[in-house]
């Protein structure tokens, strides 16, 4: 199972966090910063992976991956391959670039509830659901067409469309 | 029209970076915003001020469950665009003591229902993270509905969900585990990867209850090409055939398959994952698996590094000659950059060590502790002191090596490991008889050494090496240097409970070299000048170097100061007479001959459970309240406050034994009235506030005599084990290992039974869920097994051809250790069957006969 997903900067601002198991507000920002503290010490070449049992209980482990200035985090317990995860990630930002064309942190900052569409697609409950990014792109494109068509019908008031109406 | 003007998530965020005042204020501002609009009538603006609350709840860390109401009227609406913020809100804010959570029910059945399969998996998602027991029960039926929805983007998430239904609602598993195990069969492939998840983590809950779907998985093993579902499988295979050890054997053919087939890397991981933990009795499956470990373990991808080496101490324990073929790869991973493979590598080599290269191998570690980081320099040291120690030092042949490596450790600069340290020093000096004298050489060169006094990690040492000085005095060499050594100027760093034990190991060398020059006068009657000046510079160093400790704060450093101070000032008279001291009536010889007396009375080491096996005497009481000490002692207790330091010694040693006096008679009197009329503050409060005290257990009748939890008492002495001199002397030169005092300690464990009970606790919750799952298989299984009764022999005959390990049903099979089920059927082929005695409580599991 999948504990918990973070994206921050590499200055340690969460840019996305999502925790399966629920938590109050501020234990998960300490974990964020727990975190953040553990990976901005980590040399480059080294292996992608981390045991964190101090941080989110006995068989916790974490993969990380650094692209540019954000790091991308996941944890997870015992059921789920490493490598697997690792292909997760990747996977993840794969159907972000397509999603944004050539992705940056400025993208997924100003894109909040995109980022959610997408990765809610992938990780349903903690559970990995969809590992083609196709797929996920198709869902997601079509979420959008949905919010679009019930965002649009807000943009014209009641008043004026009764107004041309009725005069 | 309201919400032209408010901000969107947008909006805010756009601000939030932009922003000039402090980012708190920003925030605070941003929320009173929040509070107003989310109180509006109108959804959109509802739904926006959500939006905002739960980007701020989510990245800031802005606590948002007051807004939980709020979030269910968003939910309400008909468009998506505010139901999936609402949805978003409660996903992340909602737990189990919400309090409008009930009011969710209806809302979630309704868009479970719903045509829109986007809604639908909204609702699944929101379900699958704050499900409760009460909503899985109420909703299960439609999430039953879902199972077999036409939509696969359905029925992926609903499998998703089955999950938390079952795991907080088992009786669920009676409704929606058919179709479950019925989607094994499906053929889109994310649709089985789903389940199969599913099923690997209720197999890591319970394996014994999935063990009847062993045949399904193992086709689909047998079968996939998908690394994702593949992987999974060999989870689900690993627990269950940790259970059931024959599952091993037919599976670790497909296994081996897959391992020389696949590209994957991952893939190859956890197949080598599941033969080493799993599979370790099948050589042939081991071997491939370890020539697989090798090749990761010279990639140049630290991560397969990583793998490599984690694998490989997976598959230590047993197959410790993999361990040794790939000896060099893993000292080369000592001085790796990636800490996670250096420590990898460090519990690898600890794996390896024996009799014979222990010497070795601790050469090369504190070579590298020497040049490591604080961190990797403490792992190394405390692994091997933990690996040197298991099992009263089984290992170590040449204890006086160890004991010299026990003084290099604490050399090491970056050292932090004092206590253990400390411990083992003490330990050894105990049980080992003949590592004494070198053991105060050791620790004389630590006790001398003025730098190490600075270092506040090694004061733990400094105090094992100087209670070791001062308890092995007769092994010393030098006992004036020690003394010096124990009274240096620089011992004031010392923390004061250390300094007691210096100024007590300097009494105890006091009280030898004085035994010794007095024996040495009564046996020979003239004495050399020499003898006695230097027995004459012993004591007026100790003087010296102690006196200014009877001044000290604290109360044991006073003490222990004050009396060595008297016993010299008694001892000096008899010194500077230097005549006849043939009559023993001379004061300081007796008194001197009485603490040798004392000190050479041997410490030995204690079994942990010692104390529970004396008897508790009669008359004693342990169990009493002594709340009522404070009205019978309180006036003995208050002249406690002159400033000499003999006065208060006398009356505290004369209130302790009234104490007990007391005590014996509260004891006694308990059963007259407790509420006396006392002028004692505690009984004053007593009375007005009486009712909130609790009540006291002193007339408890059943505390009388020996409570039950002492068991009777015994004999010490007779559980001192001699361990036998080690009779494989190698060579001439070898030392024959010296003897080692062991006690029955019985359950060493501190560690483990607290591990023991958290255990307890969660096996309860995942009882029922097992169960459940018990009783559906077997429903299922009835069902089924009846209309395909007949046609079984067919079948298996098909299923022979395509896979070689399944064998017609009516062979006959021996089973070592066969599980029964209540409520069999009793057709032809299931022959006798012992009845075998479970310990455990849940129903048991029959193995399907198609796999054996």
């Amino acid at each position: 199972m999948i504990k918990a997903v973070m994206m921050m900067n590499t200055q340690g601002k969460p840019r996305l966090a999502k925790f399966y198991d629920f938590l109050p507000v501020e234990k998960q920002q300490e974990l964020i910063r727990g975190v953040f503290s553990v990976l901005s010490s980590r040399p480059e070449n080294v292996s992608n992976f981390l045991e964190i049992d101090s941080l989110f209980g006995p068989d916790s482990r974490l993969v990380y991956k650094h692209y540019a200035t954000l790091y991308f985090v996941l944890v997870f317990d015992g059921s789920e391959n490493e490598l697997a995860m690792l292909d997760l990630i990747q996977v993840l930002v794969e159907t972000l670039d397509k999603c944004f064309s050539n992705v940056c942190e400025l993208d997924i900052v100003f894109n909040y509830s995109k980022m959610h569409t997408v990765l809610d697609e992938i990780v349903f409950g903690g559970q990995v659901l969809e590992t083609r990014s196709d797929e996920i792109m198709k869902a997601v494109e079509e979420i959008s067409k949905l919010e679009a068509a019930s965002n649009s019908i807000s943009l014209v008031p009641k008043s004026v469309s009764g107004w041309r109406g009725g005069r | 029209m309201d919400n032209l003007f408010q901000r969107s998530l947008e909006d805010l965020i756009k601000g939030f970076r932009l922003q000039l005042l402090g980012e708190s204020s920003f925030i605070s501002r941003a929320l009173e915003e929040i509070r107003r609009e989310v109180k509006a009538t109108d959804l959109s603006t509802k739904s926006t001020a959500l939006h905002k609350l739960s980007y701020l709840a989510a990245i800031h860390g802005v606590d948002m469950s007051w807004a939980a109401f709020h979030a269910l009227e968003v939910v309400s609406s008909s468009r998506f665009h505010h139901k999936r913020i609402g949805y978003q809100a409660i996903t992340q804010s909602f737990h189990d003591q919400t309090s409008v959570l009930l009011l969710i029910t209806n809302q979630l059945r309704k868009d479970l229902n719903s045509v829109n399969e986007y809604e639908v998996s909204l609702a699944l998602e929101c379900l699958s993270r704050i499900g409760t027991r009460d909503l899985a029960r109420d909703l299960s039926p439609e999430v039953f509905t879902l199972l077999g929805s036409s939509k696969s983007f359905v029925r992926k998430k609903a499998t998703g969900v089955v999950l938390r239904v079952f795991d907080k609602y088992p009786d669920a598993v009676k409704v929606c585990f058919k179709r479950l195990v019925e989607n094994l069969e499906t053929s889109d492939p994310q649709i089985l990867s789903a389940v199969v998840g599913v099923f690997c983590e209720l197999a890591s809950k319970d394996p014994t209850s999935c063990l009847p779907l062993a045949p399904e998985f193992f086709k689909i093993l047998v079968d996939s090409r998908n690394n994702w579902v593949l992987i999974k499988l060999l989870k689900i295979f690993s627990k269950l055939a940790s259970v059931e050890p024959r599952l091993g054997r037919k599976v670790a053919e497909p296994i081996c398959e897959h391992m020389k087939r696949t590209v994957a890397k991952s893939l190859v991981f956890e197949c080598v994952r599941t033969v080493v933990s799993s599979l370790s009795d099948h050589e042939a499956a081991v071997e491939l698996a370890v020539a697989k470990i090798r090749e990761f373990l010279v990639e140049d991808d630290p991560n397969l590094k990583y793998l490599g080496l984690h694998a490989l101490s997976i598959a230590a324990p047993k197959h410790l000659w993999a361990v040794l073929e790939n000896k060099e790869a893993v000292v080369k991973a000592l001085s790796d950059e990636d800490p996670n493979v250096k420590l990898e590598a460090l519990h690898l080599l600890m794996a390896m060590v024996t009799e014979d290269n222990v010497s070795e191998i601790s050469r090369i570690l504190m070579n590298y502790a020497l040049k490591s980081d604080p961190l990797f320099c403490n792992e190394i040291i405390i692994s091997v002191l933990s690996v040197c120690s298991r099992n009263a030092y089984e290992i170590i042949v040449d204890f006086d090596w160890y004991v010299s490596l026990l003084g290099e450790m604490a050399r090491i600069p970056h050292c932090q490991r004092g206590e253990e340290i400390e411990h083992q020093l003490i330990d050894i000096g105990m049980r080992v008889r003949d590592a004494r004298p070198q053991l105060v050489r050791v620790s004389w060169a630590l006790l001398i050494d003025p730098a190490l006094l600075g270092n506040m990690f090694l004061h733990p040492i400094l105090s094992a090496a100087s209670w070791v000085s001062g308890e092995y005095v007769e092994f010393s060499k030098n006992p004036y240097e020690l003394v010096e050594a124990l009274v240096q100027p620089r011992t004031d760093l010392l923390p004061p409970y250390i300094r007691a034990i210096y100024i007590h190991s300097v009494f105890k060398v006091l009280v030898f070299c004085l035994g010794s020059y007095f024996s040495a006068q009564e046996s020979s009657s003239g004495s050399s000048s020499t003898v006695y000046e230097s027995i004459l510079n012993l004591v007026n160093v100790i003087e010296i170097g102690v006196w200014p400790l009877s001044g000290a704060y604290d109360v044991e450093v006073q003490e222990r100061a004050k009396n060595v101070l008297g016993f010299i000032g008694m001892a000096k008279q008899d010194i500077a007479k230097n005549v006849n001291l043939q009559d023993n009536d001379a004061e300081a010889c007796r008194v001197t001959a009485f603490m040798e007396d004392m000190f050479s009375e041997e410490l030995g080491p204690i079994s942990a459970n010692a104390q529970e096996k004396v008897c508790v005497p009669d008359g004693l009481e342990l169990e009493e309240n002594l709340g009522d000490l404070e009205e019978i002692c309180g006036k003995f207790l208050k002249p406690v406050e002159s400033d000499s330091v003999s006065c208060t010694d006398k009356i505290s040693f004369s209130v302790s034994k009234l104490r007990i006096r007391d005590q014996q008679e509260a004891s006694s009197s308990s059963t007259s009235l407790p509420a006396k009329a006392s002028s004692s503050l505690l009984a004053e409060h007593r009375k007005r506030h009486g009712m909130y005290y609790l009540t006291s257990e002193k007339n408890d009748p059943d505390s009388n005599g020996t409570p039950k939890d002492y068991p009777p008492a015994n004999d010490l002495a007779s559980e001192i084990l001699l361990d036998p001199l080690d009779p494989k002397r190698k060579a001439k030169h070898r030392k024959s290992r010296p003897v080692v005092v062991k006690l029955d300690e019985g359950g060493e464990s501190r560690i483990t039974t607290s591990q023991a009970k958290t255990k307890q606790e969660s096996v309860t919750d995942d009882e029922s869920l097992s169960r459940a799952i018990q009783s559906a298989l077997l429903v299922n299984k009835k069902g089924k097994e009846r209309e395909k009764c007949e046609g079984n022999s067919n079948l298996v005959v098909q299923e022979e051809e395509t896979s070689r390990i399944e064998k017609p049903q009516n062979s006959e099979k021996k089973k070592k250790k066969k599980k029964k089920k209540n409520g069999e059927r009793t057709s032809g082929k299931h022959r006798s069957r012992r009845r075998s005695e479970v310990a455990s409580s849940s129903e048991q599991v029959e193995i399907p006969d198609l796999l054996l």
